[in-house]
């Protein structure tokens, strides 16, 4: 068969079904929109980050079924056993790990929005650069030392923490469940954000202090302490009160020691929005995810250290989920995890994972628009030691959705929060996303061919869209960077070639990615 | 108008203090030597600052030295002598290898006893800081344990953890470039970051990366290494593993493993290639050249310097502190060849170590908060060979740090602790909502009801010792003063010292009522001693409480 030929036999066989499918989901769109029109609030709104320190492994516990062979073939010493891998419903191509049965009954209620390869263009794989650069919503070049979550808070309570409390916002702007307080509360000038451990016990403090501080570096560092024993004082017995009158109704909760620490830190954000604390963000983290050695069991990969975490997280996300709906507070909480970076697609030989780049990631609640937004990440047939996943979307693009669906800022307001317009995912059944989700979803998009391959200084690309729209095309190097953007324009359907400029190229594999907003496919290049 | 007051005058128009996180102003002093008149302060901040707080008997130690004596006697460590970690766990689990009281580094590894003796090695980890002498000896062991972080949790064999811990006391006021040799080829490192698994067919970057992110050149602008040069470092290392079989455990080399191919480094590091070796030496050979080459960029003896300066002095850096303090401490650093103890002595004999701008802006750390505590009201412990209620009383600070994130031998990551790396907020994540009301309630807690550990022993503050130690208790003035000196790194404000003294001299009483109170206190032949013994020790109690309960307790 001749390359055109094949291209053109391959967008046919996928595009006539979807089109059949279509109508009825223009029709639920549409009135979905409507509908979010109507009552448009941040008030009662709650965000609840969840946090998994150490790069989860998007790769095994968001499931590639369509990659098997060659998922197998990259990471043979820790890959699944295809048939342990749960089922989610509407979908074959892609399932959860086997210890993921509570997170997936979420999804199939409905409630779950799973984002696909979520990243930033230039990963950085040590932790603590990573981490900064999700909790700040920086560039990957460039440090802030602010967070997103701090600099939406003080758009909302401006000039914080002059006047607070006050009568129209007595509550905390944003908790931590545990003794630290992250980057990503910290505001331009203060930090927004509060840790507690145990919400019904606070020390009360006695500092007399005085307003005046001498001018000089100690003086800083004592008004902050001061300023920090004074809002401990005043917000200690606002939580005390909204832990007193909430309550946890669930029965899910783990008791025992398997069920870790996360389940009793949403127990807690669960009791205190039940007690009516107005607190819009919480964060709750979950740690061990670095996995370099013994991430699974020798013989047997669907236990070992990834599996109980996942464990854990799923049971906690369930008991959280089933208290609020019990407790009748569901419609007004949504959840979302994260974690620094995914890990390689090649596995070690400690039966490990070494640090990655993107990564899925897990929405949940009541108002999330169910279903999968991107597609599988493709794996190659053969990987090196250095092979990533390519990122799908910007991670800013998930926040960017949550402050302008959930928290409904206007999207200037989310440009200039994350200092760059990024366009917005159908997160949210209210999505007022800029991507129109109805028009991408009719639309395929695939990559012919790249010839010739391995090439060296250019090479032809043959791309087709069917329904037209904006694509992208993007080279990643195999560690995930994106290494060019050839070009970002509106197509009409129908076929494509490209040149692509590879002078400059080290010889290598690159990943050449074709994206429309919410798909893309990919191929693998290499360099000579 | 001289130059602070012009400081001062600058700034008058600024945000008002309540804004908390203001942007601080300058100073101008730089390395050039400290030659104002050489006062009590100067000596507090000093120690404050080289060691876990100033002691009564410290000071005392250093009487009549100048500033350059006292600083050699700071670094001078040829007196020290620490008896290692024991078994306080015999009285409840049987050791067969080690009698209890004995030490038990030595011994076999016991996956029953290996728990039991790593809580021994927590408590005397913190035991090493409140017993110290005053040098500069424990403050530097807890920079390297924090720069060089393992975590327990990650090693379950007390020994080996020992052994690391031993490197750092060895090393720690040694050479810098020996330490981190040394710490690359420590078994505890191995296992902690993967080197026992680098081998040529499946070479692990985890050493390799963090070796100069974190250990020697850090994440500045100037540190330009690439991937590929982590990659190139992490196949020079390979071959390094750890035999499990031997006791302790001990790091070995195996050339089988170790790639023999050359390696080649970016533009960074000048190109430089790393000739591939084969036999035995081969694997210490390309470490020794990977050190070589990273040693040379400037950049590591900067990096080391600023954290030493974010250590010591305050963690603010501004373009002042880079080119007047760090620039010089770094080439002091390079022409010693990586000695520490020039650096430290340039530091802590320098004007701007001794700026007024510079003191009382450090946030004590948790072990500081606890140790300083102890050592300012000389807290009784069990006698020496009481050894389980002894090491009771260590895990007692254990389990208070545990609670203010700083669980010692159990650094949160490989980074050490936020406090010392965490931009912006840097010492000041030691202080939140949760911790500082336990800070307090630690404070409270030992001065008023104090912890009784089985039937004997309480662990509580004697007011009447700290008391005795200043010159005039019977004034109420001088009593304030010197507590509040002692105690706290900044002057405090007349209406906080009239607060303090409403406390002794409450309703404006005059000052005599206290002097007779007092000396009726300490002199047993008066008529009123044993009431009046118990009201000054109540009104000394609030006294020590109210001046500890300011948020200036908190800096150090």
């Amino acid at each position: 068969m001749k390359r055109r030929s094949f291209l053109k036999a391959a967008a046919a066989s996928t595009v006539l079904p979807i089109r059949l499918n279509g109508m009825n989901l223009r029709s639920l769109q549409h009135s979905s929109l409507l509908g979010a029109l109507g009552k448009r609030s941040a008030n009662g709104k709650v965000l609840v980050i969840i946090q998994l320190n150490g790069g989860n492994d998007g790769l095994n516990m968001v499931i590639p079924l369509d990659q098997y062979q060659n998922l197998t073939k990259a990471r043979s010493n820790v890959v699944l056993q295809e048939s342990s891998v749960l089922a989610l419903k509407n979908t074959t191509k892609t399932g959860l790990h086997p210890k993921m049965l509570g997170a997936r009954r979420i999804y199939d209620n409905n409630k779950m929005s799973i984002v696909q390869s979520v990243g930033y263009p230039q990963p950085d794989f040590s932790h603590f650069r990573s981490t900064d650069i999700w909790m700040s919503a920086s560039n990957s070049n460039e440090v802030l030392t602010n967070g997103w979550i701090g600099r939406y808070l003080d758009k909302r309570y401006p000039k914080f923490p002059q006047g607070y409390p006050n009568a129209s916002m007595k509550d905390p702007l944003a908790l931590q469940i545990g003794p630290l307080v992250s980057l990503a509360f910290m505001g331009p000038t203060a930090n927004m954000g509060m840790a507690v451990t145990n919400p019904s016990s606070v020390y009360d403090l006695l500092d007399n202090a005085v307003g005046e501080v001498p001018a000089t570096p100690a003086g800083d560092e004592l008004a902050y302490i001061r300023l920090l024993s004074q809002q401990t004082n005043e917000y200690a017995e606002v939580i005390k009160n909204a832990a007193a009158k909430g309550t946890n109704k669930s029965t899910k909760y783990p008791t025992g020691v398997r069920g870790g620490n996360l389940a009793e830190q949403l127990k807690i954000v669960a009791r205190l929005v039940h007690g009516g604390l107005q607190t819009p963000v919480y964060m709750v983290s979950i740690g061990g995810f670095d996995t370099h050695s013994a991430q699974v069991e020798a013989g047997d990969t669907k236990e070992g250290s990834h599996a109980d975490l996942l464990s854990q997280l799923s049971i906690a996300m369930e008991a959280f989920q089933d208290d609020l709906e019990l407790l009748g507070i569901s419609d007004r909480v949504v959840s979302m995890t994260f974690s620094e970076f995914g890990r390689r697609v090649q596995s070690n030989a400690s039966t490990g994972t070494d640090h990655g780049a993107a990564a899925p990631l897990m929405v949940f609640g009541d108002a999330v628009q169910p279903g999968i937004i991107g597609n599988n990440p493709s794996i190659p047939s053969a990987t090196t030691v250095n092979d990533n996943v390519p990122m799908q979307f910007d991670f800013r693009q998930v926040y960017g959705s949550i402050l302008q669906d959930w928290f409904e800022l206007p999207p200037s307001e989310v440009k200039a929060l994350l200092g760059e317009d990024f366009n917005t995912l159908p997160i949210f059944k209210n999505s007022l996303s800029r991507i129109d989700a109805f028009a991408d979803f009719m639309t395929q998009i695939s990559i012919g061919a790249v010839f010739p391959n391995p090439a060296k200084d250019r090479a032809l690309i043959s791309y087709r869209t069917d329904g037209g729209g904006t694509l992208q095309l993007c080279i990643y190097d195999s560690l995930g960077r994106l290494i060019q953007t050839c070009f970002n324009k509106p197509h009409h359907s129908g076929e494509y070639e490209h040149e692509l400029d590879l002078k400059g190229l080290a010889p290598g594999n690159y990943i050449i990615q074709l994206k429309s907003p919410l798909k893309s496919d990919t191929q693998v290049l290499h360099v000579m | 108008m001289n130059r602070r007051q012009f400081l001062r005058f600058n700034t008058s128009a600024a945000a008002p203090p309540t804004e908390g996180l203001r942007v601080t102003r300058r100073t101008n002093t730089g390395l050039e030597a400290y030659t104002a008149s050489w006062t009590l302060d100067d000596k507090l901040h000093l120690l404050r600052r080289a060691t876990f707080g100033p002691s009564q008997a410290d000071l005392k130690a250093f009487d009549g030295l100048t500033a350059e004596q006292m600083v050699d006697k700071l670094l001078d460590t040829s007196a020290i002598k620490i008896d290692p970690p024991i078994n306080n766990y015999g009285n409840k689990i049987a050791d067969l290898d080690v009698a209890y009281g004995q030490t038990w580094i030595n011994a076999p590894y016991n996956v029953n006893l290996e728990f039991a003796r790593l809580l021994s090695m927590k408590g005397w980890m913190w035991s090493l800081a409140v017993n110290q002498k005053p040098t500069v000896y424990e403050k530097m062991l807890l920079f390297w344990h924090n720069h060089f972080a393992v975590e327990m949790d990650s090693i379950p064999i007390a020994s080996a953890y020992y052994n690391y811990y031993k490197v750092l006391m060895d090393y720690g006021l040694g050479n810098f470039k020996t330490l981190t040799h040394q710490i690359t080829v420590d078994p505890a490192m191995l296992f902690y970051l993967n080197g026992r698994l680098n081998t040529k067919n499946a070479p692990d970057e985890n050493y390799a990366r963090e070796l100069q992110e974190l250990f020697t050149l850090g994440k500045g602008p100037e540190s330009q290494y690439t991937e590929d040069d982590v990659k190139a470092a992490a196949r020079v290392l390979t071959g390094f593993t750890i035999n499990l079989a031997s006791s302790p455990i001990s790091s070995i080399f195996q050339s089988a493993r170790h790639d023999t191919t050359d390696k080649t480094f970016s533009a960074f590091y000048g190109n430089t290639i790393i000739k591939g070796r084969t036999g035995i030496s081969a694997g210490t050979d390309e470490l020794k050249d990977l050190l070589d080459m990273i040693f040379k960029k400037e950049e590591v003896s900067k990096y080391i310097c600023r954290r030493l300066y974010r250590f010591f002095v305050y963690y603010k850096i501004d373009d002042n502190a880079e080119t007047q303090v760090i620039e010089p401490l770094a080439k002091i650093f390079r022409d010693n060849n990586y000695e520490i103890k020039p650096v430290l002595k340039a530091l802590f004999m320098s004007a701007h170590f001794f700026d007024t701008w510079n003191r009382g802006c450090v946030i004590k750390d948790p072990l500081t908060h606890s140790v300083s505590f102890v050592r300012q009201y000389q807290i009784d412990f069990p006698k020496k060979t009481d050894y389980e209620l002894l090491y009771n009383a260590y895990g007692f600070h254990n389990g208070y740090m545990l609670l203010n994130q700083m669980d010692l031998g159990d650094p949160p990551s490989v980074a050490g602790w936020d406090a010392w790396h965490q931009l912006p907020i840097y010492h000041r994540a030691w202080i939140t909502s949760d911790s500082l009301p336990k800070r307090n309630e630690f404070q409270d807690y030992l001065l008023w009801i104090g912890h009784k550990i089985g039937t004997s022993y309480t662990m509580k503050v004697d007011v009447w010792k700290i008391t005795q130690g200043f010159s005039a208790p019977n004034d109420a003035d001088k009593l304030i003063n010197e507590a509040c000196h002692f105690l706290l790194p900044v002057n405090l404000y007349k209406l906080q010292i009239e607060d303090l003294k409403e406390i002794l001299l409450p309703g404006g009483i005059p000052d005599y009522n206290w002097t007779d109170e007092y000396n009726a206190a300490v002199t047993p032949s008066y008529p009123n001693h044993a009431t009046a013994r118990q009201s000054v020790a109540l009104k000394l109690g609030y006294l020590y409480k109210r001046i500890m309960n300011l948020s200036e307790y908190q800096l150090s």
